[in-house]
């Protein structure tokens, strides 16, 4: 484990056309370091999260990504992600290949990646047409009772990213709260890169708290605020208003770019990104 | 009594068919305001399991998203994802899974992927989230969805989740666990699927709603029961208690959050 800059950890371990997970489910968004890979260029990414978010229409519409593996691709309790929608309908500003599925499907693919099994079973994707447009999603019969389960290739990102309340020095991770599919996505990935809210000298004990062992780890990166406007558990809320804001800031190409020029492109860190948005309300 | 809005109706009518002690699987929007209003009228002991992972939740506001902290700070437990698909919704341990989508047609079958072709679709829909397992999964489901010609559709675009397939015991034949889309709570009324053909069938208007409105918004020949129920309007206690908590919840998202600077 190494603690570095968040810059430093994303330069040294997501190389372009890396597969790539930034997870956490609606709490813990590691929007920082997706911001800083917006900022460094990144492109040809295969872009992995179970629910794109704000944070992948971010990262799509700046032209990132390649590819998207994803389950649920809203703005939760708002409507459309606009950006995604243009590069899937109208391929702006390039062409996005798509691997679809369902959230337990999903979920099972990261099981088994975290596993290093080759694929993940469930009872599911029954009477859909999903198999039919996305041909990783097969079947399997079970040897002991005859039963045919669905099936899905492990999910084994090039890297994943987290964001989480704390680490201690040595790199321990901690994270309380809803986990959504972090753990088995930091399992399943090769490199595993995490934004904290806290640098501590210690964890307290965890209990049933989830810690991600420091030799599982490969970077810290010491990033207050690098989840917002997801929210951190204990630190500060998600961003309701934002999330509302962000349908009319994202519904045009010209607006999005402009946002994203003023407010991330502009700004050197995530410090920065945060007091532009406070100077502009 | 004052007036109230087909939407308050809607939720009302979804709420009052929640049971006190059941076990909920509950999405965002309308079936979050009517399984939040069953538990603070006539259900208070209902389980509500959001696919965030909070089991048990009890949000004194309606969360956003799925994942809002307020649901975490209210649960009885918090669960990682994986847990709350396989060893909750797979195990078979939800009784009732709350649906939506943008297309339904006759037998129950929702899509909520693509309006078009999938490759090159008019309109690229959020996706399946969610929706196929629990369809598939929970004992029963309950779909909540306005009805317009253009989303009670004869064809679906894209099959996101299975109702009752083709009909005709299709549904048990495949395998699902679940008895499927048990109701269908609409702006107009309910419907429900026919014993043999499990073609949805108008079984219930609302006071103020007919046959001919009911007829004029879904894209199919709709068949009607003999004997329509009526559902009763609104007691004094749900409207104030849901407009109440509606009125708690856009106060909350609206409320600012202060810059983690």
């Amino acid at each position: 484990m190494a603690l570095l800059t968040l810059a430093e950890a994303l330069r040294r371990h997501v190389p372009d056309g890396a597969c790539v997970a930034l997870e956490g489910f609606t709490h813990l968004i590691p929007f920082a370091a997706g911001h800083e890979l917006i900022r460094q260029g990144r492109r040809n990414l295969h872009l992995v999260r179970m629910t794109p978010d704000l944070l992948y229409d971010q990262m799509i519409g700046m032209g990132c990504a390649r590819k998207l593996t994803f389950s649920w691709g809203g703005n939760p309790g708002v409507g459309s992600l606009h950006r995604l929608r243009d590069a899937v309908e109208h391929g702006w500003p390039g062409p996005l290949e798509l691997d679809e599925h369902s959230h337990a499907g999903m979920a099972a693919a990261y099981c088994a990646g975290a596993a290093r099994l080759p694929f993940g079973t469930l009872r599911g994707y029954l009477g859909t047409d999903l198999p039919g447009v996305n041909p990783a999603i097969r079947s399997v019969t079970c040897p002991y009772t005859g039963e045919a389960l669905a099936t899905v290739p492990a999910l084994n990102p090039d890297v994943t990213i987290l964001h989480a309340q704390r680490a201690d020095r040595r790199g321990n991770v901690a994270i309380h709260g809803i986990v959504g599919a972090a753990r088995e996505a930091a399992l399943a990935a090769r490199t595993l890169v995490v934004t904290v809210e806290e640098l501590v000298d210690e964890l307290g004990p965890a209990m049933n708290g989830i810690v991600l062992p420091h030799w599982v780890v490969s970077a810290v990166a010491h990033c207050p605020g690098g989840a917002y406007p997801s929210y951190a558990q204990g630190h500060y809320a998600r961003d309701n208003a934002f999330y509302q804001r962000w349908d009319a800031i994202a519904r045009e190409r010209d607006g999005f770019t402009a946002w994203m020029r003023r407010h991330v492109l502009e700004s050197p860190d995530h410090r920065a990104f945060l007091a532009s948005l406070r100077e502009a309300a | 009594m004052s007036a109230y809005t087909r939407d308050e109706m809607m939720t009302i009518a979804a709420a009052r068919m929640l049971w006190d002690g059941c076990v909920c699987f509950v999405g965002i929007g309308l079936p979050s305001a009517a399984c939040n209003l069953a538990r603070l009228t006539h259900a208070p002991e209902i389980v509500l399991i959001y696919e965030s992972g909070t089991i048990g939740t009890r949000p004194e506001v309606l969360p956003l998203s799925i994942g809002d902290g307020e649901l975490a700070e209210t649960a009885a437990c918090v669960v990682p994802l994986p847990e709350v698909f396989s060893h909750y919704l797979q195990a078979g341990r939800v009784d009732v899974g709350f649906l939506g989508a943008a297309q339904i047609d006759r037998h129950g079958n929702l899509n909520s992927t693509v309006i078009g072709p999938y490759d090159k679709p008019s309109t690229r829909l959020p996706g399946a989230g969610g929706a196929p397992e629990i369809a598939s999964h929970a004992r029963q489901t309950y779909v909540v969805m306005k009805a317009t010609p253009r989303s009670f559709v004869e064809r679906l675009a894209f099959r996101t989740s299975a109702g009752y397939l083709g009909g005709h015991g299709e549904r048990a034949a495949s395998g699902a666990r679940g008895d499927g889309p048990r109701a269908v709570i609409t702006d107009f009324g309910v419907l429900a699927p026919a014993p043999e053909s499990e073609e949805l069938t108008l079984t219930a208007l609302y006071a103020d709603a007919s046959v001919g409105e009911a007829r004029a918004a879904v894209g199919w020949p709709l068949a009607v029961v003999s004997q329509i129920e009526r559902i009763a309007p609104p007691t004094a206690i749900e409207l104030d208690t849901l407009r109440a908590l509606h009125a708690r919840t856009a106060s909350a998202h609206q409320r600012p959050v202060e810059l983690p600077l």
